[in-house]
């Protein structure tokens, strides 16, 4: 799993530190050229964005912000879909701009699946609403419901 | 984001290298591939083929290609702790060289190299030191050599030169005018600038410190191993090699050869060479 937060740039994610799980997954910052290994949950780090190389390994850049923000969502996403095919899929949860909507598009384009959480269980709806402007397939879902889907297709 | 076929990047990028020598062949692909889409939305060119026409027809659009192909992200004292690091873990080192070597590869537009020189400065080291600048595109060298920037370069600059060590006052450094600022032309005396290719030029000079930031991450690890292995025939015994805050020697075949420095920031030290120089 890989995540993309919105973060200021200059913070230091030590996602192991924030993040505390009951499920056996480590969680880890995402490293250049480091293989995708399943078991983990990757985060991007703050002011790169992330991107998934076909190899399966992942690739930074620091290349200008996508819809304001560095790490972006779409340049992740996009990247999955080419990579990843139809086996990616995309969850877009809260946040208070468009980032992430061509993202979802593209991976939906690419046959994999979208989720997106539920604009009145978002604290800022408009990431999601905007995500399900350009994917109106998209499944969606409150927090709750995303993580059971999520496990769900993990064990499929 | 435009589908980038492999078939035409390919053609394209040995297009470029047969008629301008430069050499993309073995980048990182994935950010590659958004910068390619990106040029091919601005230039509403139908196809990469496409594109390819236009520049090898036209010297000046593939200038302005070049541009979009290469980052030039750069601010002054990038990462500042990492300058302290140089302050406290290097600097002390090189005092012991009576001569000092320092290669910065992928310059970019100069803000890296002017930290260095000021730190340099601060630290009693700018009259034995030589800093030689390379970057793969020789427009952002002519603006690196001009010591003149935006003046809204100049907030960053002072938070980062503080964060970074600095013991002046940032404003001692540049003047400003007409919006621009620029920085005392004695910073860049002990500088050469220079156009080389990490993925096709040999080793150029014997150095007692290397700065590549934020280079490696546009490589494919083929291309990193490459350049890994011109720093190591770079370098001198136990010269120092920088590299990006966010970058790893950790799936690198020569990894072994160089040591950590500094937990946390990525600032190493050649123990062997991979081969002996010829």
């Amino acid at each position: 799993m890989i995540v993309v937060q919105h973060l200021h740039p200059s913070t230091n994610v030590t996602p192991s530190l924030i993040y505390r799980s009951r499920a056996r997954l480590s969680f880890v910052e995402a490293e250049d050229k480091a293989p995708i290994e399943e078991g983990h949950v990757y985060f991007a780090p703050a002011d790169y964005h992330l991107l998934v190389e076909k190899t399966f390994r992942f690739g930074l850049s620091s290349d200008r912000h996508v819809q304001h923000a560095r790490p972006s969502i779409d340049v992740l996403f996009e990247s999955a879909a080419i990579a990843y095919g139809a086996d990616a899929c995309g969850v877009v949860l809260t946040g208070a701009n468009q980032d992430g909507a061509a993202g979802l598009r593209a991976i939906a384009d690419e046959g994999g699946f979208a989720m997106v959480q539920d604009a009145a269980d978002a604290e800022f709806p408009l990431m999601p609403s905007s995500a399900l402007k350009a994917v109106p397939s998209a499944r969606t879902g409150t927090i709750a419901e995303i993580a059971k889907e999520l496990s769900r297709i993990s064990r499929s | 984001m435009t589908k980038i076929d492999e078939v035409e990047r390919h053609l394209f990028f040995e297009g470029i290298y047969l008629k301008y020598g430069y050499d993309f062949r073995q980048y990182a692909e994935a950010s590659l591939d958004r910068r390619l889409a990106g040029l091919l939305g601005d230039y509403q060119a139908s196809s990469l083929l496409d594109l390819l026409k236009r520049a090898l027809r036209e010297p000046e659009e593939f200038r302005k290609i070049l541009g979009s192909l290469t980052i030039n992200t750069s601010e002054f004292f990038r990462d500042p702790t990492f300058f302290k690091v140089l302050r406290e873990s290097v600097f002390p080192v090189l005092k012991t060289y009576s001569k000092v070597t320092i290669w910065s590869a992928g310059c970019s537009t100069g803000e890296e190299v002017l930290s260095l020189a000021i730190a340099l400065k601060e630290e009693g080291l700018d009259r034995r030191a030589t800093i030689h600048a390379t970057d793969i595109n020789p427009f952002v060298l002519k603006s690196a050599k001009t010591g003149i920037f935006e003046a809204s370069c100049i907030p960053t600059f002072n938070k980062n030169y503080a964060a970074a060590g600095g013991t002046g006052t940032p404003s001692q450094y540049y003047g400003a005018e007409y919006g621009l600022v620029r920085f005392n032309p004695d910073l860049l005396e002990n500088v050469v600038f220079s156009e080389h290719n990490l993925a096709t030029d040999a080793a150029f000079l014997e150095a007692h410190l290397i700065l590549c930031r934020n280079v490696f991450i546009y490589f494919s690890r083929e291309l990193q191993e490459r350049a890994l292995e011109l720093f190591a025939r770079s370098l001198v015994h136990k010269g120092f090699l920088a590299l990006g805050s966010k970058e790893t020697l950790r799936f690198s075949s020569l990894a072994p050869n160089f040591q950590a420095v500094s937990p946390g920031e990525n600032v190493f030290s050649l123990l062997s060479r991979s081969e002996p120089k010829p």
